[in-house]
């Protein structure tokens, strides 16, 4: 959808990359069992299923009860794996991801693929648009939201490192890939996938490649915008923003979420807080979206590369 | 193996802990507590459930999440007598920085095995334990004690269908059926009766036994031990405040649910279970 301006070759989707390093993985992390809530073929989890049967239980269509059996596998020393739709996973079974797994800070991964508008036909009931807000609220969550395959498939096994409960965000279509040449993933440190001195590009998920595109757009009309990749939405990479902040003096933050309580929130109250200077959002704003076809729903909504270079000339217009 | 007057004894024991903590905590759920003392202490101290204080963290020790939380009064006064921490700090129950809060948090208090409070989640949890020790080999049992009004949680019935399922015979849940919960009997709230049909249905082994009958706890106990192909479910009849029902019966409230006893009505409770 994003990233043919900036030369990025079509890959995996992030849901994809996921299943196959889960199944990857299987065999170092002996303790990892998932737990699905019968959409394991939407979610991917059903290639690690297929291949570690033992270790793979599917409670059918119970959220609530998938979360909570998850944390009761963690508290006997598993490494539970449980996804759905972000959608219904985060606001379906938000009560048990407070209390079986983030309250008792359980080392449960929690997955929610289909995040955003971008699963376009199936609609608004279908789309977590307000996932991130969810989980971030969640004292002790980390969340992740990676942008491409490559970063998707670190991310899992460092997620399976942690110690700790996880949410990862996952989307549903094909997305660009960033790190054709691999990416050195770290939790809680964002990556600067361009270089540049006059606004920076702060973005996660499929919106990085969006960002990327962005860049390619501004240069053109003599902007220099850095662009990182805000993969960790909690715990916030607090230095990055501050530095992007201080040498850029101003920034733009692009993400398939709402407005309220995303990557925006979070990284404005960090700026605000350690270096202010003038910011620009790019997000689905305050409404639910409809059905549609993804590259449609995303220019309805606001969410693309012409958006961004829009928003980064508002905030260079602010800019002292 | 302790004798059943031996066992009555501990209940006694037990009950009065829960009298005394709730009045100096000034809040809590005495009433809820004393319907499942029975069966508790029958858990604890009737060779059901294997564990040591010392190590709490015992991979193969067997497990009891207690998914009516309000009623941890019962679940501390046990641990204490077991030895998981003086009986003395009972008495700091609900207070600023004392591990025995106002519902068990797993993460303060070593010995509890599920962070508890929102009604509904204590099968499920109990599930994931018993599916991971079957997994691992281990023998350790899992045992849930839910609320007869908690059994409104659509939650439950999802685990109650998942534990079918996966026939986890380690696994039993216990219903506190003590008839009443927060604004009446559970029979005008919302009637889900009768557990036992309604529930084995579903593939689980049921009995229903008289829960504040210590003969029959441990009868029943014995019997869901004995299931070795699918998980067991006891319906312990019980009574709210069981114990102390001619002093509730006196206060006027026999449900009594969500507040302690005043220290005078205290004192007679406790004269009566002495």
């Amino acid at each position: 959808m994003f990233g043919s301006a900036s030369g990025l070759k079509l890959g995996q989707a992030t849901r994809d990359a996921f299943g196959d390093a889960l199944q990857d993985l299987g065999s170092r992390f002996p303790d990892v069992v998932v737990v699905d809530g019968d959409v394991g073929n939407s979610t991917r989890i059903e290639v690690f299923a297929k291949a570690f049967p033992d270790r793979a239980f599917n409670v059918g269509i119970a959220e609530s009860n998938m979360v909570s059996v998850a944390g009761g596998l963690a508290s006997a020393g598993k490494t539970p794996v449980t996804a759905s739709f972000s959608c219904f996973l985060l606001c379906n079974a938000f009560d048990q991801i407070r209390m079986s797994v983030a309250f008792p800070h359980l080392n449960v991964k929690l997955v929610g693929t289909h995040a955003g508008i971008s699963i376009g036909e199936d609609g608004p009931s279908q789309m977590g648009i307000e996932d991130v807000a969810l989980a971030c609220a969640l004292p002790g969550l980390v969340v992740i939201v990676p942008a491409d395959a490559p970063s998707t498939k670190q991310a899992t096994e460092a997620i399976l490192r942690y110690q700790g409960p996880v949410y990862l965000r996952l989307g549903r279509p094909k997305v660009s890939v960033i790190y054709a040449g691999g990416c050195d993933f770290q939790i809680g440190k964002a990556n600067r996938v361009r270089d540049g001195k006059d606004v920076t590009l702060i973005a996660n998920g499929i919106m990085v490649s969006a960002a990327l595109d962005a860049a390619v757009e501004l240069e053109s009309g003599g902007v220099s915008a850095r662009v990182l990749d805000m993969h960790t939405a909690k715990p916030i990479d607090e230095q990055a923003i501050t530095a992007a902040a201080r040498e850029t003096g101003a920034i733009v933050v692009a993400e398939e979420h709402l407005a309220a309580g995303g990557l925006g929130s979070i990284v404005a109250a960090t700026a605000a807080r350690t270096q202010p200077v003038p910011m620009e959002f790019v997000n689905i704003g305050d409404t639910f979206a409809e059905s549609g076809d993804p590259a449609g729903l995303m220019e309805k909504y606001g969410l693309t590369p012409a958006a961004i270079v829009a928003a980064a000339r508002r905030v260079l217009s602010r800019k002292k | 193996m302790p004798s059943i007057p031996e066992l009555q004894d501990k209940a006694r024991v037990i009950r009065r802990h829960i009298i005394r903590m709730t009045t100096e905590a000034g809040s809590g759920h005495p009433s809820s507590s004393l319907s499942a003392t029975d069966v508790v202490t029958a858990l604890y101290f009737g060779g059901f459930m294997r564990y040591d204080p010392r190590r709490p963290d015992w991979p193969d020790r067997d497990r009891l999440i207690l998914s009516k939380g309000h009623a941890c009064p019962v679940l501390y006064a046990a641990m204490a007598e077991a030895g998981y921490f003086p009986a003395d700090e009972l008495l700091t129950l609900r207070k600023l920085g004392s591990r025995l809060e106002g519902h068990p948090n797993r993460r303060r208090l070593p010995g509890i095995e599920a962070s508890t409070g929102s009604l509904g989640q204590g099968l499920s949890i109990g599930l994931g334990q018993a599916l991971a020790c079957r997994l691992d080999g281990r023998e350790a049992r899992v045992y849930v004690l839910i609320g007869d009004g908690e059994m409104g949680e659509g939650q439950v019935w999802e685990a109650i269908a998942a534990a079918a399922k996966y026939k986890t015979a380690n696994l039993t849940a216990i219903i506190d059926q003590n008839g009443y919960q927060q604004t009446g009997s559970t029979a005008e709230v919302l009637n889900l009766r009768p557990f036992a049909d309604r529930i084995a249905a579903f593939g689980w082994h049921t009995q229903t036994i008289e829960g504040n009958d210590m003969a029959s706890v441990v009868s029943g106990l014995e019997t869901a031990r004995q299931v070795k192909d699918r998980p067991a479910l006891i319906v312990a009849r019980t009574k709210k405040g069981y114990g102390i029902l001619p002093v509730l019966e006196a206060e006027g409230d026999t449900n009594y649910h969500g507040k302690p006893l005043p220290p005078a009505v205290a004192e007679k409770a406790l004269q009566l279970l002495s």
